[in-house]
């Protein structure tokens, strides 16, 4: 099986406090992988590290067997790296779908493209592509309104479709089911389960392991910035270190 | 129209223009506190061309924009490396140095001011306001106006979308300044005469006021700011030596009941208004830089 992103001897300090140590893990192909551990094990790192938010302080990241480690953060997308946000950066002074307008960027080419005045053109390629993706996730109906006004369970929805429209290989999601009811969750996974039909590949952190259970194949755990297991969510439950650091507890 | 009427919509088309200059970089967070500088850098170039080098005033004042633009392009690099309060800042040094520099060159007459050899009519600044408010409006219908709002909401973000933020705040500055250049340009030609004096910090603090006062949230919002800091003093004019008294009240109103200027965005209205989307507005409406979590 093929990696398309391969994280290698990957370690980051912030000041004193080495948050990332040598850690190297790959993300299969096609597939969905978890990255699971306690709070404050490095999770969000990874996808910062990533999607170049921060700087690693040793170690490369591979996308499809290139080295993008000193890659600037906002190249990245149109290399296939999308993500979207734990605590929802949706774009508060912009409507929903001019959220995913700004999601689009990745996708348009040029000084023609930035400059052309397309919104008076009635229901323009790039606006009905939008509102076509958040019909698919069911958010159809909130198309034109401000993001400030729409409940949690909504904008961390769209906080994903928005991370869709580039077209994006590798999805990464920043705990998508938390703070979602159940009824959001079957959405979101169904969701997922239609990016996943397209061949999109999936890293995703979350908390809530029956939620992982169903969507990733693949799980790595982390705890104080390092490796701890590896495997399917089966063979990871099973494993003492595992246990101890993290599911033992929650169990 | 009477003259008084022609002269007033004169004075509204140079505070509407300047306003525009102010509000492309203010549309993505950004605060130019020196946007009389540029103006008169336009004033005094396209003055020069017409002048010294006999070209037609059609063509010196968007020269005059031009150099604006390309003053404002050598700087933006530098100067955007600030952020906040200390752009701001930035910009107003820039703002003085410009206006200092003109009034001690000699070659365009210094202290005592450069008239000018060609004059631009009231149907002339009418038209090109026009031409300008409607540049506006369509660069207001681009991702390019998007994406400045966006910048001004979370750069962070908006740069893992692929945006070039920096190349979007450096245009952003550049363009106000070629707006600010086309306005001082055509001001130097309609008053037939320029002087460094005229483009000083009130000038541009005014300018941000009536942005400020408009909103920046839609492109309409420095058109009606500009009119109401032009024609209510008008206005008030029965009010006699009241009159300033009652506009500073109607400025305290108008920020206490709009503190997001007197235009804003419609998206969010009517949605809230017709009460078809549940829930309450988020608490994070913060500008934080940060991704944060672990």
């Amino acid at each position: 099986m093929t990696a398309l992103l391969a994280i290698e001897h990957l370690s980051i300090a912030f000041g004193g406090l080495q948050v990332l140590q040598d850690l190297s893990f790959t993300v299969p192909k096609g597939q969905a992988t978890a990255l699971i551990g306690p709070n404050g094990a490095g999770k969000t790192t990874v996808f910062n590290l990533v999607s170049g938010v921060y700087r690693p302080t040793g170690g490369r990241i591979l996308l499809a067997g290139q080295d993008i480690t000193a890659l600037p953060s906002r190249r990245r997308i149109r290399h296939g790296i999308a993500r979207s946000f734990q605590n929802v950066r949706l774009m508060d002074h912009l409507s929903v779908v001019e959220n995913l307008l700004v999601g689009q960027h990745a996708t348009t080419r040029g000084l023609r493209d930035l400059l052309v005045p397309f919104r008076l053109v009635p229901n323009h390629r790039w606006r009905r592509e939008a509102i076509d993706a958040l019909a698919e996730a069911g958010l159809a109906a909130y198309a034109d309104a401000g993001v400030g006004a729409l409940p949690y369970g909504i904008r961390k929805r769209i906080d994903l479709v928005r991370a869709t429209l580039a077209g994006a290989s590798l999805l990464m999601l920043d705990e998508p089911a938390a703070g979602l009811n159940p009824t959001e969750t079957n959405a979101l996974r169904d969701h997922l389960a239609l990016l996943r039909r397209r061949g999109v590949t999936l890293l995703v952190v979350e908390h809530d392991m029956q939620f992982v259970g169903e969507v990733c194949e693949h799980v790595v755990v982390l705890d104080f910035g390092q490796k701890l297991a590896e495997g399917t969510l089966a063979q990871v439950q099973r494993d003492e270190r595992v246990r101890a650091a993290y599911l033992g507890q929650a169990a | 129209m009477t003259g008084y009427q022609s002269g007033l919509l004169v004075i509204l088309c140079f505070n509407v223009i300047a306003a525009y200059a102010v509000y492309l970089p203010m549309a993505a967070g950004q605060l130019n506190l020196g946007v009389a500088g540029f103006m008169a850098t336009g004033a005094y170039a396209a003055a020069y061309l017409t002048n010294e080098a006999g070209w037609p005033m059609g063509a010196a004042i968007p020269a005059g924009g031009a150099c604006a633009g390309l003053l404002a392009l050598l700087v933006a690099v530098p100067i955007l490396r600030s952020q906040g309060i200390y752009l701001a800042l930035a910009t107003f040094a820039l703002g003085q140095v410009i206006a200092a520099i003109f009034l001690n060159l000699d070659v365009v007459g210094g202290a005592a001011g450069y008239p000018v050899s060609a004059y631009a009519g009231p149907g002339a600044v009418f038209a090109a306001t026009a031409a300008i408010l409607a540049a506006m409006l369509l660069l207001s219908r681009t991702r390019f106006a998007l994406y400045l709002t966006a910048i001004k909401s979370d750069p962070v973000v908006t740069d893992l979308m692929g945006v070039n933020v920096r190349a979007v705040q450096v245009g952003a500055l550049t363009l106000g300044a070629v707006v600010g250049g086309l306005g001082g340009g055509l001001y130097a030609h309609h008053f037939s005469f320029v002087e460094a004096q005229h483009f000083n910090v009130a000038l541009s603090i005014f300018t941000v006021l009536y942005v400020l006062l408009g909103g920046v949230q839609t492109v309409w919002g420095p058109l009606v700011g500009a009119a109401f800091f032009t024609l209510l003093p008008e206005m008030l004019r029965a009010g006699g030596g009241w009159r300033y008294v009652l506009f500073a009240l109607l400025i305290i109103g108008v920020m206490a009941l709009r503190p997001q200027g007197l235009v804003t965005a419609g998206a969010r209205w009517p949605a809230r208004l017709r009460g078809r989307i549940p829930g309450r507005p988020s608490a994070e409406t913060g500008l934080s830089t940060e991704v944060s979590g672990s």
